[in-house]
């Protein structure tokens, strides 16, 4: 069968799961009655909404015959993971990861960090380009959260401030 | 008069050095980012949100709102100059905008859409100052089934007036409705949704969605589809002033504009885009005048009162924000926000508990309209050279202040995990076509909409008639259907998919 309206197809899906995953959660607590509402009342009236717009969006979308330009269309891999990834990296640039003992580096190394793997999810990739971007935002960065705003960050990696 | 001295009250506390500052980086920033194609005022107050903790909240609030309505003075431009909408809000100025532009009337087009911004900026806040009192003292009158049946009002009118499938826009509300929920109840003290998971006792972060639906979810859209040959009339910007026969033709489109932006302003799921289009619908639908270039063609009216309407809106949003408390789009849905970092409850008791609040923050927009004005009609100029500069070099500088943004709410790397998983989910909405200004806005209220249905029916004893037999109440909700009827009637439900394409 030919499907010519994936976008709603898989909303209408997503909608139904987050609804049914609402109903189900809502289970465990105390529903209660209107006048006397319990902590499981409103998120499960609103999880039974939800999963039967999913089903109607889902069902139009598998007997409708028109929309041609419906296709969801590929999805931009390279930058999801680039760009996702660089704020990762950010994060454990900034607070280190303990498990596997790896130190907090600071902001200036994960503003270097978070820029060269950004850089890497674009078109073009100009190594010398993105130096001089990322140093130019760590100055920025230094000048307005450190200087102007005084925020706390750790600039440095802590074995080396420490 | 009292309208007077309140004023007065503003002024003063506007003028302060330090204030004036903030409205200028504020309109500044708005402009900038209004220039630049791909980055919004939305994203852009959801990134200096944690920044402003730092700052007196009056100088934080009027800052974030210089953004908002810089951003709808340097959208124009880039409609304009290079035929693409730098803010969804003038997403209509570019037909004739770049018309005007592609005949070597770019000057006068930037001029018309300066001036109409800035006459629109004072008559909106002459109408903010105006309206807050009464609108304040109605909202003393509110009980909890009236704030309940507003909020029904506000999500319709966000359902309504979001871009594709009316069904799917109501579900992205009842999910954000449902993600609002996550957390601790604050009437039992369970912890609901949170999946044994330590840090979602607190609910998810508001900036943590915001970020990762609209800032990476952005940006991994834009990047997923090919740079456009951008065709950018740099060189034709000559000769600033309309002539004329140009301010003869654009004072009544201003007018006009003006005056339904500053209705559509105050509507509940109402905004600067929503005026837009309205304004340019109007325009298109009076008569020419003998020798008119028609609408489409490169008239001035199609710069001006879109313009006009989308800047007086973006201003009397201000207005249910500041008097009911109840946020009428995303961007005020923020606004909440950065009132509630400095434990301001947003609300008929603003402006009497903290008078010098309100008022110096509406004192301060019609000083930004002033300032907006001179940087962006002198000014052209920067921003032209900023237009040519390539995205390569913004969309790091973007991530990057995303996750600054993220990170300084409350320095735990947790937000930052959070914020890249709603990164991934934010682009999966833009693939299905799910629109998240819904979204956003059920996710400000679901909390709220819940404690005062709540309320409601304790009051009435789990009688549900209690939001029809109140009068103010039934009018509310008789109002959200309207809304919705009227959008479903077969002639609107053609133009709106017309209004609404693919952006």
């Amino acid at each position: 069968m030919q499907l010519t309206r994936q976008r709603d197809f898989f909303a209408g899906l997503v909608f139904s799961c987050a609804g049914i995953t609402a109903v189900w959660a809502s289970k465990n607590y105390r529903i209660g009655t209107a006048a006397e509402m319990g902590p499981g009342y409103f998120p499960m009236m609103l999880g039974v909404l939800l999963a039967v717009i999913g089903a109607v969006i889902t069902f139009n979308a598998i007997v409708a015959k028109r929309g041609a330009d419906e296709k969801i269309g590929p999805f931009a891999w390279k930058p999801l993971f680039f760009i996702i990834g660089a704020n990762l990296v950010f994060g454990i640039m900034l607070d280190g990861l303990p498990s596997i003992k790896l130190p907090a580096m600071g902001l200036i190394a994960g503003i270097y960090a978070l820029t060269f793997l950004a850089s890497l999810a674009g078109e073009e990739f100009k190594l010398k380009e993105v130096i001089i971007l990322a140093t130019v935002l760590a100055l920025i960065c230094f000048v307005a959260f450190t200087l102007l705003l005084k925020l706390p960050y750790p600039l440095w990696p802590a074995f080396i401030t420490n | 008069m009292d309208l007077m001295s309140n004023l007065m009250v503003g002024f003063g506390v506007a003028f302060t050095p330090m204030n004036l500052l903030y409205a200028f980086v504020g309109c500044l920033l708005g402009t900038l980012i209004g220039v630049l194609p791909g980055i919004g005022p939305l994203s852009t107050i959801a990134m200096l949100l944690p920044i402003t903790y730092s700052l007196q909240p009056v100088s934080a609030l009027i800052m974030l709102s210089g953004i908002y309505y810089g951003a709808q003075y340097g959208g124009s431009t880039t409609a304009i100059l290079v035929n693409l909408p730098g803010e969804t809000s003038s997403v209509v100025t570019v037909i004739d905008g770049y018309q005007m532009a592609r005949q070597g009337r770019a000057g006068p087009a930037l001029a018309a859409a300066g001036l109409g911004s800035f006459f629109a900026g004072c008559v909106g806040v002459l109408v903010i100052a105006a309206f807050a009192v009464p609108m304040t003292e109605i909202a003393l009158k509110f009980g909890p089934a009236e704030y309940f049946s507003l909020m029904i009002l506000g999500l319709i009118g966000a359902v309504v007036l979001a871009s594709g499938s009316l069904l799917k826009a109501i579900g992205m509300v009842l999910l954000g409705l449902l993600l609002g929920l996550v957390g601790t109840d604050v009437n039992s003290g369970v912890a609901r949704f949170s999946f044994g998971v330590q840090e979602l006792n607190d609910g998810i972060g508001f900036i943590v969605i915001a970020m990762g639906v609209f800032g990476y979810g952005e940006i991994i859209k834009n990047l997923g589809t090919k740079e456009s040959e951008r065709e950018v009339f740099t060189s034709n910007v000559k000769g600033l002033w309309p002539s004329k026969k140009d301010f003869v033709q654009m004072m009544p489109a201003v007018f006009r504009g003006t005056a339904l932006g500053s209705i559509l302003g105050i509507l509940p799921g109402g905004g600067a885009v929503m005026a837009a289009f309205a304004a340019y619908t109007i325009e298109k639908k009076i008569k020419l005048r003998p020798g008119e270039m028609p609408l489409g063609q490169g008239n001035i009216r199609g710069v001006a009162a879109p313009e006009s309407a989308n800047n007086a809106a973006s201003q009397t949003s201000f207005i249910p924000l500041l008097t009911l408390g109840i946020p009428p789009n995303a961007i005020m849905a923020l606004m909440v926000g950065a009132m509630t970092i400095h434990s301001i409850q947003p609300g008929p008791h603003v402006m009497t508990n903290n008078p010098e609040l309100f008022w110096g923050l509406i004192a301060s927009m019609w000083i930004g309209n002033a300032m907006l004005v001179i940087l962006n009609l002198p000014l052209i100029g920067i921003w032209i050279k900023l237009l040519t500069a390539p995205y390569r070099w913004l969309f790091p500088a973007i991530a990057l202040f995303c996750a600054i943004g993220v990170y300084s709410t409350n320095s735990s790397a947790f937000d930052i995990w959070m914020v890249g998983a709603f990164g991934v989910v934010g682009y999966i909405f833009i693939k299905l076509g799910m629109e998240p200004a819904p979204l956003l806005l059920g996710f400000i209220l679901g909390p709220m909409i819940e404690e005062y249905l709540r309320r409601a029916l304790l009051l009435s004893g789990g009688d549900w008639s209690i939001f029809v037999t109140r009068g103010l109440s039934a009018s509310l909700l008789a109002i959200a259907v309207l809304l919705l009827a009227a959008v479903l009637l077969p002639f609107i439900k053609k133009k709106r998919e017309e209004t609404f394409v693919e952006d």
